[in-house]
């Protein structure tokens, strides 16, 4: 069993830390820095709650270790929001649209769609939709997410 | 559902990974992207002792045109893979399947070579190898070897790899442009491991069919190449093949597994009505294009 240190970025914070290897990135965000908002749910890279952005790419942080994001740049959903307070067009179009239940499934949906429309970036509303294969909502609340992808796709929200 | 503790190492280079490996002595377990592997850990399925992460070896990264043939390296990511509009073009057989392997945030991160070593019997990608005629270049501190896909696979993520041995490289042959793709997975819900699938390839020569590739995934211990299905095919016109009867001789082909997903029966039948269904579905829209 082996100790590393790591160096990383999440939501514009820079950390140090001294990780297992084992830990996965998930419990790393959760247990060490406090980002609970990363809900770990299966573990196994089935339901994507656990859902956050790497280098600007969508991962399922319980399919990563903290070890290998050494030198990564991470984003949370406690990143996505200005820092007023105001929420991003993802999370404003899920709010309108009610596309949230009990809201365990929520922070990976939210990161997953955010990663795809941020930056100008305009999918249409099939790769969104198609994107959400990767989340399961137990709730099964996905009537309120389809809506508020379409909102999304169409640029209806500010 | 936690990993085991185990060491972890992470080389730059690939001579420093087969001397990790070397060393493991059949304890070593390489992590490319993660995303069959991970699964594997946290349910303790695999209890490895030291983990050689490969994802910070820039030889390992990217796709290239050669003579002849695609060379992918292994770390390849699915996603990258897929967008690529050189293997749209050509191994248009090669993206469809990529369109299929898990979900767009398990594509980030997966890798084709990494799909294709650990050898999941119900995964795109180790079939589509098969079906393509694809071989597997590995590295050991020994030298190298080029395995074809089609001789690969021995049981459930089991391979002819040697403990030392790691993949450097999927080359996968060129099909001549206009052919066809065949491709069909029946799945609990888009981005799942396959209940059944068929993935392939057909050339056609003047209204004939002149080269053929098939294999498929979900319907046994291992990819299953359908090599008497394809040589009942070879020279044949499409239009007057019996497409249920070399169905049934596909499928006889196969060695389908019960799970709690599905009977062995059920998987047979699936497969009968896809491959059925597939072909010439797939030779008429060739036809037309």
């Amino acid at each position: 069993m082996s100790d590393h240190a790591i160096a990383l970025t999440v939501n514009g914070r820079q950390f140090t830390e001294q990780v297992e290897a084992r830990l996965t990135l998930g419990d790393f965000l959760r247990e060490k820095l406090g980002y609970t908002g990363v809900h770990m749910a299966c573990e196994h890279g089935v339901c994507g709650a656990c859902t956050v952005v790497v280098d600007g790419l969508a991962v399922r942080s319980c399919l990563m270790f903290a070890v290998q994001a050494d030198g990564a740049e991470i984003t949370t959903v406690e990143g996505v929001a200005a820092p007023d307070g105001t929420l991003n067009p993802v999370q404003q179009a899920m709010r309108e649209c009610h596309a949230l239940q009990c809201g365990f499934c929520t922070p990976g949906v939210v990161m997953t769609l955010t990663s795809l429309t941020e930056g100008g970036n305009k999918p249409d509303e099939k790769t969104l939709l198609q994107a959400m294969s990767g989340h399961l909502c137990r709730c099964t609340g996905y009537q309120g997410i389809r809506k508020a992808i379409k909102q999304l796709a169409a640029g209806e929200t500010a | 559902m936690k990993p085991a503790p185990f060491d972890y190492v992470v080389p730059a280079t690939i001579e420093e990974a087969l001397e990790h490996l070397d060393r493991g002595a059949g304890d070593a377990t390489i992590l490319a992207g993660g995303q069959t592997l991970m699964p594997l850990l946290a349910l303790r399925m695999s209890t490895p002792g030291i983990i050689i992460d490969i994802n910070r070896i820039p030889e390992l990264q990217g796709l290239s045109r050669g003579e002849g043939a695609t060379r992918m390296a292994p770390m390849t990511r699915q996603n990258v893979a897929l967008a690529s509009s050189d293997l749209a073009t050509a191994l248009p057989m090669l993206t469809r399947a990529l369109s299929h392997v898990g979900h767009f945030q398990t594509r980030n991160r997966g890798t084709v070579g990494g799909s294709i070593s650990l050898g999941e019997p119900a995964a795109e990608l180790p079939a589509t190898a098969v079906a393509l005629g694809a071989e597997i270049e590995a590295h050991s501190l020994n030298g190298s070897r080029r395995i074809p896909a089609e001789e690969f696979y021995i049981g459930p993520y089991a391979t002819v790899l040697e403990p030392d041995e790691l993949v450097t490289a999927i080359h996968f042959p060129d099909w001549a442009k206009g052919s066809i793709t065949v491709f069909h997975e029946v799945a609990r819900r888009p981005g799942d491991f396959a209940l059944v699938g068929l993935v392939g390839a057909i050339t056609l020569d003047q209204g004939r069919i002149a080269r053929v590739g098939l294999a498929w995934f979900g319907m046994g211990p291992t990819p299953i190449k359908s090599a008497q299905a394809e040589a009942a095919l070879m020279g044949q016109d499409p239009a007057s093949i019996d497409w249920k009867e070399l169905a049934a001789m596909a499928v006889s082909e196969t060695d389908p597994f019960e799970d709690h997903s599905a009977s062995a029966d059920y998987r047979r039948s699936v497969g009968r009505s896809i491959f059925a269904r597939t072909l010439p579905g797939a030779l008429n829209q060739g036809a037309k294009a």
